[in-house]
């Protein structure tokens, strides 16, 4: 999968840095499938180019897989909309090489303030620790994460993209699905033997299926503001509770590259959408907040109400749902596009499987159980925040402003103020993919938990631990200074060498000599050999719990499947059999 | 065993209690002593800790009271099963 980093290079060398994104036209191209006789059968379609359905196509393609994409429009994303990517979103991107992209051009932040009228309450740090590669977040137009999206999947050669293809009919047929698809120059018909429905909030593809997305709309409004300014706010997330400025309801304020500054103005249910988005109402609101004589350009303007909500199963057939289609979730917390991502992380590996025969399509269906579990932790969370900051009532008013008076001088009432719990994947820990653990184990790392990140050197270079983790089963097996016990490493060469190939890291200590440490195994790369990675300040082991012997499986999609204090080779395969249904 | 709420006699001085309760109180608007009594509630809970036993507090408070109205405020229910909506709803360009 190297190859594909050098493309990505490539792409990004080939780049105008100054592409606006917003307004770049993706032309609309006959394709083959229009004059064909029959319908054109394909693995997986995927229905819908924003951030989800472009991640899940750069995912499918590197393993390999053809991929369609059909979107109903010719642009990417208009205005910012989603600006706070998460770091385990970049993990994900870095995984199909176009992460360091957008942590370049992206502000990387971790501090957020909170301010309660006049008065800051307090400031928290997301990422309190040393020793990750990415932060706790970047802000990031949406509009660029899909440019740069779309440019890595228009350098793949196995991803067909599609503009101004929308489709208007779905039918399920035995052993696939035909779709109509909409063009310019009239409609045609596709097979795919699945469909991967990232077609937003408002899926036309759920409809069509006869679905719903059930949940709470919440009667408040939001006025939601780019401004373009030069000002020396610090790149921290700002966050009001009636301030001065703008009574009785909240603001936030974050920085975007470009000098593009995001503010939101709750304004209440009972306002006029039209009149608020007004430059003439919009402006004197944000000079209340800069000061009267601010010098700054409206970038984008826009009202919107939320609200979150599900599908009940996000499977249905050959038809998956991913994303906005599949599940919607209030803003504060930046949770929607976030935990799209990781949809479409959770699918590829097992999409990729199944198509390759190697896993029975039931592997679909925890897709469905283990996003669907994501998805009522990420409403949970954000009904949550949206409930403190717009109370619904007097008495929830009243607590809420106890709360923040409170914060001021007293700790625990900090633990209670909720302006927003951002966006943390999941830890998959209902998952009937993972092993219970056998052994006594400690730390986060439990099965289901998201691979935690530490600096490691490898071949001498300094790197990092997500980095080696290249999208296949991993073993991971922390040794000391001396060699692996004796027939540890011809079975974990043998691990690699099975129908579903586990990949082998050998961890060292700081300062092991790293030939020495496998007993003169040298690293042959890719997922035949064992790779030995020198966990250069003690963190990976501290992180996972680990002691001589430990041992971890990891998912293609980093998430921890199963963990033990020794490597039993047994074990590992009744586990990697676990975690793909073949049981 | 979660922790049980002790509803046994446990403050040796109630009167005084009572009387310094009343007292926090003095001279304030309904609405001051509305969140007095929140910023009470708040650091009691906090000191209690045990999310059992606020849970059976909180319980026992409630007991007996009707609720008026159908609770259509917004505030009740689980997110997961309410009626269809549509959303996030731009609702101007
Ligand atoms: C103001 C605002 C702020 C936000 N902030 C954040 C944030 O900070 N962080 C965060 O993580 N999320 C945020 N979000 C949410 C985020 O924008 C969405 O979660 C994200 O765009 C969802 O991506 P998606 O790919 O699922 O759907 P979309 O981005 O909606 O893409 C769906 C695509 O499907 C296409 N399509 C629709 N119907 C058809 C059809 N019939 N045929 C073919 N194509 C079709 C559409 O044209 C579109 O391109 C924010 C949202 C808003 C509105």
């Amino acid at each position: 999968m190297a190859g594909h980093a050098s493309a990505a290079d490539m792409i990004r060398e080939a780049t105008d840095a100054n592409i606006d994104y917003q307004r770049l036209e993706l032309a609309y191209a006959r394709c083959a499938d229009q004059d064909a006789a029959q319908p054109a059968r394909h693995p997986v379609i995927v229905v819908g180019a924003g951030p989800v359905g472009l991640t899940m196509a750069i995912d499918l393609a590197r393993q390999a897989i053809p991929v369609v994409v059909l979107d109903d429009d010719c642009r990417l994303s208009t205005g910012s909309r989603a600006i706070c990517f998460a770091k385990r979103t970049l993990e994900i991107w870095d995984r199909l090489g176009v992460g360091q992209r957008m942590v370049d051009k992206g502000v990387s932040w971790s501090v957020g303030k909170v301010f309660f009228q006049d008065a800051l309450v307090y400031a928290f740090n997301l990422l309190p620790e040393g020793g990750h590669h990415r932060p706790a977040f970047i802000n990031l137009q949406q509009y660029y994460c899909e440019g740069y999206l779309y440019e890595a999947a228009a350098a793949l050669p196995n991803v067909d993209l599609r503009w101004k293809s929308r489709v208007v009919a779905l039918e399920h047929r035995a052993g696939h699905v035909e779709l109509e698809v909409q063009t310019p120059e009239g409609a045609y018909r596709l097979h795919g033997e699945y469909v991967v429905a990232c077609d937003g909030s408002r899926s036309p593809l759920r409809t069509m299926l006869g679905q719903e997305a059930r949940g709470r709309t919440f009667h408040d409004r939001f006025l939601i503001a780019d401004v373009r300014m030069s000002a020396d706010f610090p790149a921290e997330r700002w966050f009001w509770f009636d301030p001065p400025f703008h009574r009785n309801q909240s603001v936030l304020l974050h920085r975007q590259p470009d000098n593009v500054w995001r503010i939101d103005f709750q304004l209440g249910w009972n306002v006029d959408p039209d009149e608020e988005k007004k430059p003439s109402n919009v402006i004197p609101r944000i000079k209340a907040l800069l000061g009267g004589d601010a010098r700054f350009e409206l970038e984008w303007v826009s009202v919107y109400t939320f609200a979150c909500q599900r599908m009940e199963r996000f499977r249905h057939g050959r038809v998956i749902f991913a994303g906005d289609a599949a599940h919607g979730v209030s803003p504060f917390g930046a949770r929607g596009a976030n935990s799209g991502v990781q949809d479409a992380d959770n699918l590829g590996w097992k999409l990729g499987l199944v198509l390759a025969g190697k896993a029975p399509d039931r592997l679909l269906d925890s897709y469905g159980a283990e996003r669907e579990f994501a998805a009522d932790e990420n409403i949970l969370n954000s009904t949550r925040s949206t409930d403190f900051i717009t109370p619904k009532s007097e008495v929830s008013r009243t607590f809420r402003d106890a709360v923040l008076k409170l914060a001021q001088d007293h700790p625990f009432a900090r633990r209670l103020v909720n302006s927003g719990r951002l966006s943390v994947p999941a830890t998959l820990s209902r998952s009937w993919l993972n092993t219970p653990d056998r052994d006594a184990c400690a730390g986060a790392m439990t099965p289901g938990a998201p691979a935690a990140d530490a600096p490691v050197r490898v071949d001498g270079c300094d790197a990092w631990f997500l980095q080696q983790l290249r999208g296949v089963f991993v073993v991971v097996v922390f040794s000391d200074d001396g060699s692996l016990a004796s027939g540890t490493a011809s079975a974990l060469r043998k691990l690699a060498q099975q129908v579903i190939p586990i990949a082998a890291i050998v961890v060292v200590p700081p300062g092991a000599p790293q030939d020495a440490g496998t007993g003169g195994v040298v690293p042959e790369g890719g997922a035949r050999g064992i790779a030995v990675v020198e966990d250069v300040q003690g963190l990976l082991a501290r992180r996972y719990d680990a002691c001589v012997g430990t041992c971890y499986l990891l998912r293609p999609d980093q998430h921890v499947c199963a963990r033990w204090r020794a490597f039993d080779a047994d074990a590992v395969i009744a586990a990697l059999a676990r975690a793909t249904c073949n049981a | 065993m979660p922790a049980t709420l002790n509803t046994e006699p446990n403050i040796a001085a109630a009167d005084d209690f009572y009387e310094a309760l009343i007292e926090t109180h003095r001279d304030l608007a309904p609405e001051q002593s509305g969140l007095v009594n929140a910023k009470l509630i708040l650091l009691l809970a906090n000191h209690i800790g045990d999310l059992d036993v606020l849970r059976q507090a909180m319980a026992h408070a409630r007991a007996g009271i009707a609720p008026v109205g159908d609770g259509s405020a917004g505030v009740a229910g689980p997110p997961a099963r309410a009626a269809p909506v549509g959303g996030p709803r731009k609702e101007a360009s």
